[in-house]
């Protein structure tokens, strides 16, 4: 009889207005290696938190049985103190610590005294990290080790908490691919001495090199468990399981008037890291959009789309920017938002809240800040004038508020998004790039903004829109380019795509 | 200018309440210490010296709060500076009998330097504003006390003193027991209130914007009208204006043009309320920051100027501390150690409720050291009750 370890029934979650999990169900038994995949979004990481007890019992409905028993986590400690373990895509290690003091983080050694017994600390921290084939000093501060060493940390501190089940998160995406193969390797390794993993990652050659089972989720149900050496186990079986969700006819139609006048055209733009500056976000992208025409770009997290969006939109992200610019046929150089701004550029952030609005702010303060000199005269502004020109954009977007007065923060999150959109509509541009525009709100306000985006081109002008959802991409684009950890891959017409083509160019073009 | 436009909400008695807090309080503050003073708290002499001696406040309060809402930065150097021009001011018109007015001048662009100095590191560079105002802090006290040679140094120059610190004399008006001209400048600054209220409501109804309710706006107009008469027939029964409470106000009425109406002004919140949107929305943040201190370096030049005035000597230890009274003032009045929100209005609120306590407690003869105690424990209070409310509020 099969050897279950971990048990999750019937799991579901739901955040405000958003159903992050429906239903979900997942078995694991002792001493596999079981992936998780699915699209962003899909609710991978929202499951795994629900086990960590990163959310805690109570705020979710479902039963998780672990070791046979039924589990009820109240905070992250309480699943650690069983044996689970998750390391998080962002690695959680303080750089300016040595390796020893981040590995017993939270759980030092501490002599009779009280004080930490430091001698201890280091050398059960060196013993560890042999575990994982790690030889470095534990005095080695974390800085000052690569990425790929920091990730064995991260597995060598799981194993200082004794782990029985181990977790990870897109272990491989800061990894290159000789540090990647290691540490697969060493998880399969792992699991020949009867360690239990489950690894998330998007890329499926690692799920088809080490995984034993593959548990496909989607729109956060659960779609089918397939299983190595029973089921068919390769790429483009995996790829149907993840985008097998028809399109419905939830786009508004549009007549397809693309003019053949270029309105926008990037050559050979290569952007590096703001920290890291050796490594290259986007590499040598050449891309162009005309006049009337929905641009797509498809790829997965950390294929370089936001990084390309921001960085052409005067510079706001990376540093050794290099390539051109063309906008109209002219060439021109963007060093700051404004002189984007002045140039008819506009760029609607994917993370609305960091990036895009003042939530403690009101409506009106937040539709004009972009475009402060059309409301004012001399440096002063019109307060009348502006109380007017936000209304008339939340009108024209559809926001739901009793007033252009009312706090942004208090909105939700589809009308905070119309009241963004509001914002950049209001400079009037030429050229809009949105990023992920209808991440996290909910179907109505979706199709608002797919007309939105219908209007625009209507009159001409051009939107470039970045989405990871693929349905929507080929819902609403005239061209799709797809982007792959770093680089353009490809380029397709939308009538002719696919979902599982685009996955497949973007498998593919991983190494 | 966030809390203005708030109002125009609809308005119920909590809502009320949360947003008066401060001037409630400071009502009763009063209220209280006219009885504990039995009653001397009202008089003439008092009402007057309350805005004299505050004076350096307000005008650091303004300057403190364009820092303040830049992220809840402040400007630890703001006492030094003033010793520093104070200094320069003193010796330059006392020591060297330089021409005041062009003496007036140089200190002015001397402290205008100063901030722009912590300006450039903090906007430019990024040195924390902490760092770069302490550091600041120390090398300002320092080249005071070169100038100033470690010694006292008066200055009795009429031409410099009448115009920081004097009453102001309209033959004819001002010669009888009781002065007439705080009388008439109240009268028409009221007239001014009131009429101005009524032509914006006019506008606002011609061209079909929206209206506040009338008694919100009326109200308002016609509290701080008595308020200005009350306190105006006050000043008129104790030599009349002084040139001091003159600059008072217009600062603080210039300040609060810039920040309510002006879109530099408008900078200063988007970049408190969220840096990374504001800059990209087009606007260059680091010149925010820049501005910001080195327009406190040019209003703590100001108050260097006043200071001497009203004190008529500087030494080595003019200043000490005085910015922590600036700061206080802004955060009893309601700005956000965050940054993003708070108003001149608030911070003026703010520093009249110090000053309110500081005078209350010493007509009653309480000595410094249990000032200190209450003004700390009033600062901690209001932003305790700040941070409470807002929490409810959900934000």
């Amino acid at each position: 009889m099969a050897d279950t370890i971990l048990k999750m029934k019937s799991i579901t979650k739901e955040f405000p207005g958003v159903k992050a999990l429906d239903n979900v169900n997942l078995e694991v038994e002792r001493g596999e290696i079981h992936a998780l995949i699915g699209e962003n979004g899909a609710g991978k990481s929202t499951l795994m938190n629900v086990l960590s007890g990163t959310y805690p019992v109570g705020s979710y409905t479902g039963e998780i049985y672990y070791e046979g028993e039924l589990c009820q986590f109240k905070t992250l400690r309480d699943s650690e103190e069983k044996g689970i373990v998750i390391i998080h895509q962002e690695l959680a290690l303080i750089p300016l610590l040595t390796i020893g003091e981040n590995m017993f983080l939270g759980n030092e050694i501490r002599k009779k005294s009280g004080s930490i017994d430091w001698d201890r600390t280091f050398n059960e921290a060196e013993k560890h990290m042999k575990q994982v084939g790690l030889s470095e000093s534990a005095q080695t501060l974390i800085k000052d080790i690569g990425t790929g060493k920091q990730q064995l940390v991260e597995i060598a501190k799981a194993f200082a908490k004794n782990v029985k089940l181990l977790i990870l998160d897109e272990p491989t995406s800061s990894l290159n691919d000789e540090d990647a193969k290691m540490l697969l390797d060493l998880l399969i390794s792992f699991k020949e001495e009867g360690l239990t993993s489950i690894i998330i990652t998007h890329k499926l050659n690692e799920i088809i090199y080490c995984a034993d089972k593959a548990t496909i989720i989607r729109d956060g149900s659960t779609i089918e468990t397939l299983v190595k050496g029973v089921d068919e186990f390769n790429e483009d079986r995996i790829i149907k399981g993840m985008v097998g969700r028809e399109i419905e006819d939830r786009y508004p139609t549009r007549e397809h008037k693309v003019s053949s006048e270029v309105s926008i055209e990037v050559k050979d733009w290569t952007v590096h890291h703001p920290l890291y500056p050796e490594k290259i976000v986007d590499n040598h992208v050449s891309f162009k959009a005309y006049k009337g025409e929905v641009v797509g770009f498809s790829g997965l997290q950390g294929a370089g789309r936001t990084e390309l969006a921001m960085s052409i939109f005067g510079k706001s992200y990376g540093t050794d920017i290099s390539g051109s610019i063309y906008i109209n046929g002219s060439q021109v150089k963007l060093n700051s938002p404004k002189e984007a701004i002045e140039k008819g550029l506009a760029y609607v952030t994917e993370d609305r809240k960091t990036n895009g609005l003042i939530l403690g702010e009101s409506i009106c303060f937040n539709t004009s800040l972009a475009a402060l000199n059309k409301i004012s005269k001399n440096g002063v502004i019109d307060r009348n004038l502006e109380q007017k020109a936000a209304e008339d954009m939340t009108n024209e977007m559809g926001t739901k508020t009793p007033s252009v007065n009312q706090v942004i923060g208090n909105l939700s999150g589809g009308n905070q998004q119309k009241a963004l959109l509001g914002k950049w509509m209001f400079t009037e541009p030429d050229i809009l790039i949105l990023d992920e525009p209808t991440r996290g709100i909910d179907v109505g306000a979706k199709y608002d903004i797919y007309c939105l985006i219908n209007d625009m081109v209507a009159k001409g002008k051009t939107v470039i829109m970045i989405s990871s959802e693929m349905p929507e991409l080929l819902g609403m684009c005239d061209r799709i380019y797809i982007m792959n950890e770093g680089n353009l891959v490809a380029e397709v017409a939308a009538a002719e795509a696919t979902q599982e083509g685009i996955m497949a160019e973007i498998i593919h073009s991983s190494k | 200018m966030a809390n203005e436009t708030k109002a125009k909400s609809q308005m119920n008695v909590v809502d009320f309440f949360s947003k008066y807090t401060m001037i409630i309080a400071l009502v009763v503050v009063f209220i209280l210490f006219y009885f504990l003073t039995g009653g001397r708290l009202l008089l003439a002499q008092n009402m007057s010296n309350l805005l004299i001696q505050n004076g350096y406040v307000f005008v650091m309060a303004c300057g403190m709060l364009l820092c303040i809402l830049t992220g809840g930065n402040i400007d630890l150097s703001v006492g030094s500076v003033i010793c520093m021009i104070g200094g320069v001011g003193a010796v330059l018109i006392n020591n060297k009998g330089w021409n005041p007015i062009l003496s007036i001048v140089i200190c002015l662009l001397l402290g205008l330097a100063a901030g722009v100095w912590q300006g450039f590191w903090i906007g430019y560079v990024r040195i924390p504003p902490f760092i770069t105002t302490l550091g600041g802090m120390f090398i300002f006290r320092g080249i005071g006390r070169l100038i100033l040679d470690s010694k006292t140094v008066p200055v009795q120059n009429e031409t410099f003193i009448n115009i920081f610190n004097s009453y102001i004399k309209v033959p004819g008006l001002d010669d009888g027991e009781i002065a007439l001209s705080p009388i008439i400048v109240g009268v028409l600054a009221a007239a001014f209130i009131i009429i101005s209220t009524i032509t914006s409501r006019a506008k606002k109804a011609k061209k079909g914007y929206r209206q506040n309710s009338i008694f919100v706006d009326y109200g308002k107009a016609v509290v701080i009208a008595a308020v200005l008469i009350f306190y105006c027939i006050k000043l008129s029964q104790y030599k009349g204006i002084s040139v001091m409470i003159l600059w008072v106000a217009a600062i603080c009425l210039i300040y609060n043009f810039i920040t309510s109406k002006t879109v530099i002004g408008r900078y200063f919140y988007a970049v408190g309320g969220n840096e990374k949107a504001t800059k990209l929305s087009g606007i260059n943040t680091n010149k925010v920051y820049f501005l910001a201190y080195a327009n406190m370096g040019l209003l703590a030049g100001l108050c260097g100027l006043l200071c001497l005035a009203r004190v008529g000597s500087v030494n080595g230890s003019t200043g000490t501390s005085f910015e922590m009274d600036a700061i206080g003032s802004c955060f009893i009045g309601g700005a956000s150690a965050y940054g993003g929100s708070g108003s001149i209005p608030g911070a003026i609120i703010g520093a009249l409720l110090l000053g309110t306590i500081n005078m209350g407690m010493s007509i009653m003869g309480i000595g410094d050291s249990w000032q200190y105690v209450v003004k700390g424990a009033v600062l901690l209070v209001a932003v305790i009750f700040d941070v409470i409310s807002s929490r409810k509020k959900g934000r």
